[in-house]
């Protein structure tokens, strides 16, 4: 386990770097740069592109650019962003308190509701209470969350008078305030994470349910409920538990549509208002972070499949 | 099941009955299905009807959708407009039929191929463990850590806008990010006992991914391929939404259900109505179709 463990947290290195290359070639190749966006009101001369690009110090051939982009990520400085001169980590360090606390609240609901509702569901298979299960959370999945977003915010507006919180408040100036501002951005996301891991659970409780093991232990007689919660759920959780760290995933960067319509400060909006500027250096540190937990993630999930089936060998 | 139908097909030839082999297998397969499970089979209808009306969109007797017509603006539905027209006075019915052609091929299309990939990646990992495992799922760290929305929308802009590119790009990031779940899968049984005894019995890696691992991750690869139908749909709808969704005036349900329809949500709400129940619907068949299928294919259920 512990040799496991220290692989897989030095591969990070390397991962890190493939990414960082990856994001920086991906970046340069998108249409238009940072200089383009800056002055893209003025009538500006060669002239002024090149000293501004001096300024900024860009326009470097992307090697030199991820080398140097490397060496100063490598002594914890991911630079400067382009617009406001401010550090990345700073930047990045703002944004992220408010996603993690989306996601975390997202996770909780979801994972809360989900399993225990699939575990139902096929239990219960082909009964009134699966089929309405499914039904509902078919649904989840099927309705885009920025159209759920958007009548959350228009409709009480439109027939109660009454909208959810849209401007950021800090934790330090009105903890319930900010509180609330989360409360329904996070029950929105939440459903899609139920549903899912509502399904998946279903899906592989059936097939564990129909196990050998579990008819031997309904034969010897154990209640339902152990041989539902003793035997069959931890066997059914592998798939369930690598879909919730897909998810982790996409919630830390991918919550964007969400926090776009509420109005919350979170990494998505910062990745995509720095994407519409080209403010590359804060994508870059984006990716750093977010990579660094998606792989921690990813490597936490795979060390729970030993947990959860201890004939597992860890590769 | 194939034994019974075999058997109902003797015992036609032994009647004496004309039977066309083939054919009547088919049916009586579909039959029996749609008796075992029947809101499976009415979702399989419903998804056969979907892609129907994609492919016939041009052929059925429906206005034509692109046409930009102000004064028929902002129509409630009606008998020429059944599902209303947008604010062009286009009409949406046709508008959701000719979409269905995107949305369908981005989400069914754009998932077969990467579910199809997703799964050999993971088998292929889950597997053979040590080296390959460590490289492949690197690798999937890797593209997996690239946000979704720098990823989806660097590999449209370096390809350029185009159904195609939209379908590929949501293909690659389904077939890296699924992988995981396929890899997980293999980990879990490549262990167990019958793996073990097929292995003794002299059977090849062949035969033991092929016979032995592959029908049993099945649920879950399933459940994934379902669930990422609709997120793909969405997906394209969420490109739509910030700009990098398949190009207009080329509909799609994504694409109707945001942008500036949205603004119509409570003076027009048919203008989201329409591609939102398709959309609904395709959701809905697939993962019921799908839960369906699973049942159906169980190896531990057979013949229950």
């Amino acid at each position: 386990m512990l040799a496991f463990l220290l692989r897989r947290l030095l591969s990070l290195i390397p991962s890190i770097l493939i990414l960082l290359l990856f994001v920086v070639v991906l970046l340069r190749l998108l249409p238009g740069d940072v200089v383009d966006v800056m002055l893209k009101d003025f009538r500006a001369s060669d002239l002024d592109r090149q000293v501004l690009e001096e300024r900024l110090g860009i326009g470097d051939p992307i090697a030199v650019e991820y080398v140097d982009y490397v060496r100063g990520a490598a002594t914890g400085d991911l630079g400067r962003s382009f617009w406001t001169q401010e550090p990345v980590l700073t930047v990045i360090f703002d944004h992220v308190s408010v996603t993690m606390e989306l996601m975390l609240l997202a996770l909780v609901f979801g994972t809360l509701t989900g399993i225990p509702l699939g575990v139902l569901s096929a239990v219960k298979q082909d009964t009134i209470a699966d089929y309405a299960l499914r039904s509902v959370s078919v649904l989840a999945l099927s309705v885009p969350n920025f159209l759920l977003a958007t009548a959350i915010v228009t409709l009480p507006a439109a027939y109660f008078g009454w909208s959810p919180p849209l401007f950021y408040t800090r934790f330090s100036d009105d903890p319930w305030a900010h509180f609330q501002h989360f409360l329904i951005p996070a029950a929105m996301l939440a459903p899609f994470l139920s549903a899912s891991l509502m399904r998946m659970t279903r899906s592989m409780m059936l097939e564990v349910l129909n196990e050998d093991y579990v008819r031997t232990a309904r034969a010897k007689g154990l209640p339902e409920r152990l041989v539902v919660y003793r035997h069959s759920v931890k066997n059914a959780l592998i798939p369930v538990v690598t879909l919730l760290g897909l998810h982790v995933a996409v919630l830390l960067s991918g919550a964007v549509v969400v926090e776009i319509i509420f109005g919350l400060p979170g990494l998505g909006k910062l990745l995509i208002d720095s994407l519409v500027q080209r403010d590359y250096p804060v994508i870059q540190g984006i990716a750093v972070v977010t990579g660094i937990f998606v792989m921690l993630t990813n490597l936490i999930v795979d060390a729970s499949y030993r947990f959860l089936d201890p004939r597992i060998r860890l590769g | 099941m194939s034994e019974v139908t075999s058997e109902v097909a003797a015992s036609g030839t032994a009647l004496g009955l004309a039977v066309p082999k083939r054919r009547f297998r088919l049916a009586s397969v579909l039959w029996k299905f749609a008796r075992r499970k029947p809101l499976g089979a009415f979702s399989g209808l419903l998804l056969v009807l979907l892609v129907a009306g994609a492919v016939l969109s041009d052929v059925l007797p429906l206005a034509a959708w692109d046409v930009v017509d102000q004064s028929q603006r902002l129509q409630s539905p009606s008998f020429s407009h059944p599902l209303g027209t947008d604010q062009f006075g286009r009409d949406i019915l046709s508008r959701v039929l000719r979409g269905a052609r995107i949305s369908l091929q981005v989400g069914l299309g754009g998932t077969v191929l990467g579910v199809s990939i997703a799964t050999s990646l993971g088998v292929i990992s889950g597997y053979r463990g040590g080296i390959v495992d460590n490289v492949i799922q690197r690798c999937v760290d890797v593209v997996q850590a690239i946000p979704p929305v720098i990823l989806l929308i660097g590999i449209i802009a370096i390809l350029g806008p185009s159904v195609l590119n939209v379908t590929l790009a949501l293909a690659f990031r389904t077939s890296f990010e699924s992988s995981r779940v396929a890899r997980g899968a293999v980990v879990a049984i490549k262990d167990s006992p019958f793996v073990e005894a097929a292995r003794v019995l002299g059977a090849g890696s062949g035969r033991i991914i092929f016979s032995h691992l592959l029908p049993n991750i099945f649920a879950p690869m399933i459940i994934i391929f379902t669930l990422n139908v609709g997120v793909n749909i969405l997906s394209e709808a969420a490109l739509s939404f910030l700009g990098y969704g398949v190009p207009p005036p080329e509909p799609s349900w994504g694409g109707m259900l945001s942008g500036q329809n949205r603004l119509y949500m409570i003076s027009a709400p048919w203008l989201l109505i329409g591609p939102g129940v398709a959309l609904t619907l395709t959701v809905y068949a697939v993962n019921m179709f799908g839960d369906a299928l699973r049942d159906v294919l169980d190896p531990r259920m057979r013949g229950v």
